[in-house]
């Protein structure tokens, strides 16, 4: 139980990541399928970013007031990196899908996915 | 052993020969030229190859790599020529009733009947000269699909039903031969086909039981062996020249071919029997040598009761390849050749019927032998040829396989093959007494077919009656026969 | 010579920004530019194949950064195979979908050929680089172009999108996760350096669980039964440039990634006796087979038969990699690129037969006689999908039968044997139909020969089946074998 409490941020993005599929799995609107995909995707950057935090470091830009040299007065900054990649395909993924959401409002002015399948039948 | 791409173009020209075919579909005459070309092309060069095979010269070819280690090779032995032979011969006379039978019919849809067939005979010539399990594969699956349009021709339901069969049949057995072959491949790494084996025992026991059952049952989908032969009578839809050609001469030959090659040139028959396949495959076709026979019996169609009897008459010739004795392989061989010109001539016969006065039941024979006496009198000489009549052709193969029996201590079998042919004059006798002894409802009308179809089977029917007296005639192939043996054995 | 593995997928971005800029500027601009820079790309490719052929594999680093800090991409064997692919496959369905996209996009296409080209861009850098993460963008960059270019479709093509966009997004965000375990264990990204440091760690509980997000991320990817869901929607809907393109170029792109986290990242030993995830794959791969051919059967749409074929067919190359054994994973790789051949050939005769109206199967009948070459391709696909030699689709069969036997599993040799069945009863019921003469007359409509921008591209993909089949023997040899024999296979 410490050890799980020692390590609170993995408990908050495991919630968050529950949360996120939660969303995508049982809601029906299409508009509330996104939003959990997004906090999915969102519990996965903060997942990077908590690899890389370290006791006592600060954010991985050089200080000019502290040691260039000794890794351990910064965070990794490689997870930093990658995230802001992440986060760039993952607004583009968010982009798409509301554009296609859109597409999909104007042709059967609706967004539950009930009533699409519902309408899909008729046609 | 000599380079030679002659094999190889034996097995093009026909396969080129279909692709003119197709662009000439408008020029009638022109497209059935290609056919009559293309057949006589490859039966004058199969022929020219005889002279350096039967002295001991094969001619080969060895093109590319299929599989790392399993080249695509043709070779030209004894056994390969033999069927090479008769069913390149049997082309040219099929090729020039076919002509006369779809004319005559007013057959539709005539171009994609002699792509098919051209298809057919270059899939049979490469299967014939397969240097390996792979090659072989290769050209079975083709022969398989190739034959296919013909079978549903007519695409009535009838003919489409027939055709789902075909396929489900063959197709399974085609998929059981490629797992046979690739275990063949995987444990030994060889697939090339060696006189008397090239498998041996110290794979042990199990993986060769393994692998003979999957070639087994694999082949006798096509060779049709009980209780695997429920495509061939359904199959019979076809039209009647196809039946003959194929599903008497190339496609279930095709099959008994196989066990020829898998029993004597992958395992080696001593082997083959060692693990006791030999006993089961002879008990199987004792069974369907009988059972066919009975069945014969039931049929009143005309091409039905044939292919009852060519079911039993397979099963006879897979029956040589079992046994042990030298004596049986030679008669087994020669039946696959002699077998063909008698059933051919039969088949034929029933399609000139069919196509001048329309009767295809053994019921309306009544008297034909007076309105068709040219037809029916090669039908006499056919039905004795195949009971086993001496001095016809039938009786020389069947008197070897009689003997390779005796020689190898199989009363029962030899019981079974005696009691076939008591059957096989019982199925044939009321055909021949209905059409030459019974009164015709239609006394004195005389309708014999056109030239194009007689000329064809009483020229097969005068070659079954002259193999008889005379087995070396033009072909040699006794003379192969002995000299494959020689190489088995 | 060392930069090929990079150029290529910068050839293909750049020929999207400009087919973009031009696209903008002249509409007609764009597919002209989109070709150019395909078949660019695929002449880099081919010369990338021969110098991987005569010096062994070929490594950038990007930046001049040396792995494993820098990112590095590798033209190794197998690579160059996939690369050959992608842009071959890439290139024609470029050619091809002038026509469709005319009639079937209109205006929308000034955004059509930059996506094709990005999601070429993307297939061809998840081929090539030798970062894990890196691979992750291009997976993104690949999949968002496909959700737009499906979702620009007309009718239900957006409600299939975005499922698709979902259930992929969720699969790349799983792999993602699984990236980062690997890194918070090793601290590298890098393929090979990953998979030096790893077998020291293999008891470690978050590179198991690492492995089981990327296997089932990749799963959703590459829609192994019962992951497939989004995939028959959004190629049935997709518009039929769109489907002739990912159909045969998606799926196995996400297969190829397994194979090679399989043979570059973990190894088969690890993957198979240790954890047996292989296995299950194999496993889920032999139902997949029989349950995707039995839904195609139950199809009457063509497209929808041909997606359900793809779900059998992908399990195939699941089974293949399941058998753990190398003629196996050569198997399954062989298969890679011969059902892309095939599906990509299937896909654009189902293309070219939607824009003269026929949609359902029945609508076939008696067109063997009316599109003579349209359909004698599609014969050749199908006959090859069903396992005739020496059409291509024989032989993968042949080596996956081969390494069923020599790992003695007679249950996934059965699987094998009954799908390809199947397959059969699906194809000739087409075949029939196409072939024989129609019960009723038909409405006589004119049925217009497809024009030669798509008839080229299906006649070539045709050969290709027939081709690839006598020259798998190369194939094999040269490249994948080379390939299947780096990865460690037993433990010791």
């Amino acid at each position: 139980m410490a050890k799980l409490l020692s390590h609170w941020p993995y408990l908050l993005i495991l919630v968050l990541m529950a949360l996120g599929l939660y969303g995508v799995l049982s809601k029906h609107n299409l508009m509330k399928k996104v939003i959990g995909l997004n906090i999915f995707q969102s519990s996965i950057i903060l997942f990077f970013i908590s690899i890389s935090a370290k006791w006592g470091a600060t954010v991985p830009v050089i200080d000019p007031e502290l040691d260039a040299t000794d890794p351990s007065l910064y965070a990794n900054p490689l997870p930093h990196v990658l995230m802001l990649t992440a986060i760039v395909v993952m607004v583009a993924t968010l982009g798409v899908a509301l554009s296609i959401i859109v597409l999909i409002y104007r042709r059967y002015h609706s967004l539950d996915e009930r009533e699409i399948l519902e309408r899909m039948r008729q046609e | 052993m000599f380079d030679s791409y002659l094999p190889l173009i034996v097995v093009l020209v026909p396969l080129i020969a279909s692709g003119l075919i197709v662009i000439c579909s408008r020029l009638p005459n022109l497209r059935e030229g290609w056919t009559i070309l293309a057949s006589l092309l490859m039966f004058g060069m199969t022929f020219s190859m005889l002279p350096d095979v039967i002295s001991g010269n094969y001619p080969a070819v060895t093109l590319f790599e299929l599989s790392p280690g399993a080249a695509l090779a043709l070779k030209v032995d004894p056994l390969g020529i033999i069927f090479a032979i008769s069913a390149s011969f049997l082309w040219i006379i099929t090729s020039f009733y076919s002509i006369g039978y779809v004319r005559s019919l007013g057959l539709h849809h005539q171009t994609r009947y002699f792509t098919s067939f051209a298809v057919c005979l270059g899939a049979t010539m490469g299967l014939a000269f397969s240097a390996n399990l792979l090659t072989f594969l290769i050209f079975y699956e083709l022969l398989t699909i190739a034959a296919y349009p013909l079978v549903i021709h007519e695409e009535t339901p009838e003919a489409m039903g027939a055709g789902r069969k075909y396929l489900a049949y063959l197709l399974t057995g085609g998929l059981l031969l490629t797992a046979a072959v690739a275990a063949t491949y995987i444990w030994t790494g060889d697939l090339s086909f060696a006189p008397g084996g090239f498998l041996d025992a110290t794979l042990g026991q199990g993986k060769l039981i393994v692998i003979a059952t999957l070639f087994v049952v694999g082949l006798g989908f096509k060779a049709a062996l009980m209780p695997l032969h429920g495509w061939l009578p359904t199959a019979m839809v076809a039209p009647t020249p196809v039946s003959g050609l194929l599903h008497a001469v190339a496609v279930v030959k095709a099959g008994v071919f196989g066990f020829f090659r898998i029993i004597g040139f992958v395992f080696g028959p001593t082997l083959f029997h060692d693990i006791g396949a030999g006993t089961i495959l002879g008990i199987v076709c004792g069974v369907t040598i009988i059972l066919a026979s009975l069945l014969a019996f039931r049929q009143d169609k005309i091409k039905r009761r044939l292919a009852y009897s060519t079911i039993a008459h397979l099963a006879c010739m897979v029956l040589g390849a079992v046994l042990l004795a030298p004596e049986g392989w030679l008669g087994g061989s020669l039946e696959i050749v002699f077998h063909a010109m008698s059933k051919i001539t039969l088949f034929l016969c029933a399609g000139a019927i069919m196509a001048s006065t329309g009767i295809d039941r053994i019921s309306d024979m009544n008297g034909l032998g007076h309105r068709m006496p040219v037809t029916m009198g090669a039908f006499t000489i056919g039905v004795l040829s195949l009971s086993g009549l001496p001095p016809l052709a039938g009786f020389v193969s069947k008197w070897f396989l009689g003997a390779g029996m005796v020689l190898d201590g199989e009363p029962v079998l030899l019981a079974i093959f005696l009691i076939s042919h008591l059957l096989s004059v019982g199925y044939f006798a009321p055909m021949v007494y209905r059409s030459f002894f019974l009164p015709s409802p239609h006394p004195g009308k005389f309708s014999e077919a056109s030239l194009l179809m007689v000329v064809p089977l009483s020229l097969t029917a005068i070659l079954s009656a002259l193999l008889g007296l005379a087995p070396d005639l033009i072909f040699n192939f006794y003379t192969l026969a002995t000299e494959m043996i020689a190489g088995v054995f | 010579m060392e930069q090929i593995p990079v150029l290529i997928p910068l050839c293909l971005i750049l020929a999207a920004l400009v087919s973009f800029l031009l696209g903008t500027w002249r509409r007609a601009l764009a597919y002209p530019v989109a070709s150019l820079g395909a078949g660019l790309s695929f002449a880099i490719a081919l010369w990338g194949l021969i110098t991987v052929l005569n010096n062994g594999p070929q490594h950038y680093y990007l930046g001049g950064w040396v792995a494993p800090i820098g990112i590095e991409y590798v033209l190794d064997h197998l690579s160059a195979f996939m690369i050959i692919l992608v842009t071959g496959i890439g290139l024609l369905c470029i050619i091809y979908s002038l026509r469709p996209v005319q009639t079937e996009l209109g205006e929308r296409s000034v955004f059509t050929y930059p996506l094709m080209l990005l999601l070429l861009a993307g297939l061809s850098g998840i081929v090539l680089t030798g970062d894990l993460f890196n691979l992750y963008v291009f997976l993104e960059i690949a999949s968002i172009s496909a959700y737009a270019l499906i979702g620009s479709g007309d009718g239900r093509a957006p409600v299939a999108a975005l499922r698709y966009l979902i259930m992929g997004t969720l699969g790349a965000s799983c792999y993602l996760i699984g990236v980062g375990f690997i890194y918070s264990v090793t601290g590298s990204l890098n393929m090979s350096d990953v998979a030096s440091l790893l077998p020291g760690l293999y008891q470690s509980r978050l590179i198991i669980g690492a492995v089981a997000l990327m296997v089932i991320g990749l799963g959703l990817k590459m829609a192994i039964f019962p992951l497939h869901l989004w995939l028959p929607d959004a190629y049935t809907y997709a518009p039929s440039a769109i489907s002739a393109l990912i159909a045969p170029l998606m799926t196995k792109v996400a297969a190829y990634i397994l194979i090679r986290l399989l043979i570059s990242v973990f190894s088969p030993h690890y993957l198979g006796d240790v954890l047996s995830v292989t296995p299950i794959l194999g496993i889920l791969g032999a139902i997949g087979i029989i349950a995707g051919s039995i839904m195609a059967i139950a199809q009457r749409n063509l497209k929808r038969m041909l997606a359900y074929s793809s779900v059998a067919q992908i399990s195939y190359i699941a089974l293949g990699i399941g058998l753990g054994n190398p003629i196996g994973l050569v198997g399954a790789m062989l298969h890679i690129m011969n059902h892309a051949v095939m599906k990509g050939s299937l896909f654009q005769i189902a293309g070219a037969l939607q824009l003269q109206g026929l949609v359902e199967v029945n609508d076939l009948a008696g067109m063997g006689r009316k599109l003579p070459y349209t359909m004698g391709a599609f014969t050749v696909a199908a006959l090859s999908m069903v396992g005739i030699p020496p059409a291509c689709g024989f032989f993968s069969k042949w080596y996956l039968a081969a390494g069923c036997i020599e790992a003695g599993n007679w249950v996934f040799l059965s699987a094998l044997i009954i799908g390809s069945l199947l397959t059969a009863v699906y194809f000739f019921r087409v075949l029939e139909k196409v072939y024989t003469s129609p019960d009723a007359p038909q409405v006589t409509s004119r049925y217009s020969r497809p024009c030669l921008s798509m008839l080229i591209p299906i006649l070539i993909m045709a050969i290709a089946i027939i081709g690839l089949g006598l020259a798998n023997s190369f194939i094999v040899e040269y490249l994948l074998e080379p390939a299947a024999s780096t990865a460690i296979w037993s433990g010791r």
